[in-house]
């Protein structure tokens, strides 16, 4: 059974719909990459996705005994967060939420899950460093430390390597991809980088007036890709 | 000065303020943190307003407990500039601001017009100051407040964890199934208790730097969200306290005179992370 199947998913703002008639299948160890211009809807399927908003029509449903709270999710990071005084530790145990649900105190457990994810994405030696004062690959592990404590099976990143520079955005690519092969999370990645996506990617979703979705080898003979490979060539160049 | 200060204490209206004044200085203090980081610093200040206006209206009224209707008309206040904030930042921005100084015209207003009081400026000076109102306390109103602040002191214990996840992330505790509107409602439920509570310390113009001014100079000083709440309700007691002694000793306001030893704490706190680069 399929982790998490769209069926005829229509998603957008307020009636509004941006994407239309989306259906896809993800399934346990997948690596699925949602690419698409700014404005496509990709941000908006995700956030579906993680049950942040509504869809307008269609079905989301999770199998493998996956919930919907149980996803782990790495947002993009907002400006409250600059100057929020909170250790790495705190910050990673809030991880564990999901878990403690009505429950008002974190467990002994909590609290070695926390440690654990901790020592998987080297943040040790980090642990009793205030946030704010991190350097942005470190915090983006922090909040990949977090999001692991809220998951077993699946992982939504959102823009993971947004403003980091060229040779920690490898270190971090590298962490996600050992995360999916060695420990066989599945992964979500929205992301602006197509070169990386279909990389690192074994799906990609191409969101946008034309839709596509499938393993990525079938993505790169597709003409969607082709165009979309060269324009973004283009702007890089 | 001791001497003088063990005389006061004798007073039993002395150790009431002092009692009162610990308790609102350590509630107002644990959720400082949170609002500053949140935004919410007008939503205080808006409602320190609307609390005016209810008290004004209280006053025509006649009633004999103010608090049983300047609390529910806060709460209310409290619960509806968080939904309005929630839809759109600026228009949100707009409603506290209407709202806030709406209510404060108003409450003059209609203090001028019904007010039986021959002391008019005073009356509204004190509600606005809270310049004698802690010394004036009755022993019904201190036993609401200790139960009032213990009920808040409890419920910040009770729902730390989730307040820091709400604080920190909302999106990231939403996806994780946390009732973030739940949570940011109970947020603004105890503000508006605090402040009514906190109107009988320092005023209703005054209530803000009771909230914000600990929660500043502890996060001048501390790293992490424990340690930072945790210093901030030494901080506003220690304040309060000393505050509280001043004014007793040199017959200066009581509200302005904790504020004035807030913002002092504030500065060196300030000093202490230049030269330090704070506690790590």
């Amino acid at each position: 059974m399929a982790l998490l199947t769209c069926e005829k998913l229509t998603i957008g703002y307020e009636g509004h719909a941006v994407l239309k008639d989306v259906s896809f299948q993800i399934h346990g160890g997948d690596y699925l990459c949602i690419v698409g211009e700014n404005g496509s809807g990709k941000s908006t399927l995700m956030k579906t996705i993680l049950g942040l908003q509504r869809p307008i029509g269609g079905k989301i449903e999770f199998g493998d005994g996956l919930s919907q709270n149980e996803i782990g999710y790495l947002p993009q990071q907002t400006l409250v967060q600059k100057d929020f005084p909170a250790t790495v530790q705190e910050i990673v145990l809030s991880g564990c939420q999901a878990r403690a649900g009505r429950r008002p105190f974190y467990t002994w457990e909590e609290k070695e899950l926390a440690r654990k994810n901790m020592e998987r994405m080297e943040l040790m030696n980090l642990s009793r460093r205030c946030y704010r004062e991190l350097s942005g690959g470190q915090q983006q592990r922090v909040l990949l430390a977090r999001a692991l404590c809220a998951t077993r099976k699946l992982l939504v990143l959102d823009e993971p390597v947004a403003g980091l520079d060229p040779h920690v955005t490898a270190e971090m690519y590298a962490l996600i991809r050992k995360l999916n092969r060695e420990d066989g999370i599945t992964i979500v990645m929205v992301s602006h980088d197509l070169k990386a996506a279909v990389e690192e990617a074994s799906h990609i979703l191409h969101a946008g007036v034309s839709l596509f979705f499938g393993r990525t080898e079938e993505y790169l003979q597709s003409d969607l890709a082709g165009r979309f490979l060269e324009r973004r060539g283009g702007e890089t160049a | 000065m001791i001497e003088t200060i063990k005389m006061y204490m004798q007073f039993p209206f002395v150790r009431y303020a002092l009692i009162v004044g610990v308790l609102i200085a350590l509630c107002s203090s644990l959720l400082g943190v949170t609002l500053v980081l949140k935004r919410f610093s007008f939503i205080g200040d808006g409602l320190s307003h609307v609390a005016f206006g209810a008290m004004a209206i209280a006053g025509i009224l006649q009633l004999t407990d103010d608090m049983l209707f300047v609390m529910p008309v806060t709460v209310i206040c409290a619960v509806l500039l968080l939904k309005t904030g929630q839809n759109t930042r600026i228009k949100g921005d707009a409603a506290i601001a209407m709202i806030s100084v709406g209510a404060l015209a108003i409450g003059y207003l209609l203090l001028n017009l019904f007010s039986t009081s021959t002391n008019l400026s005073g009356d509204v000076c004190s509600t606005l100051f809270g310049s004698t109102s802690i010394l004036t306390l009755t022993k019904s109103e201190v036993w609401l407040c200790v139960v009032l602040s213990l009920a808040v002191v409890l419920i910040f214990l009770l729902f730390y964890n989730k307040i820091f996840a709400v604080t920190f992330d909302e999106d990231f505790a939403r996806a994780a199934g946390t009732r973030v509107e739940a949570y940011n409602l109970l947020i603004a439920i105890v503000i508006a208790v605090i402040i009514v509570l906190a109107m009988n310390l320092v005023g209703s113009l005054l209530i803000s730097a009771l909230i914000i001014f600990p929660a500043m100079s502890a996060m001048r000083v501390f790293r992490s969200f424990k340690a930072v709440t945790i210093f901030s309700a030494v901080l506003s007691v220690f304040c309060a306290l000393l505050g509280i002694l001043i004014s007793i000793v040199g017959g200066t306001p009581v509200g302005s005179t904790i504020v004035a030893v807030d913002i002092a704490a504030f500065l060196v706190c300030l000093l202490i992370d230049k030269i330090h680069g704070g506690v790590k």
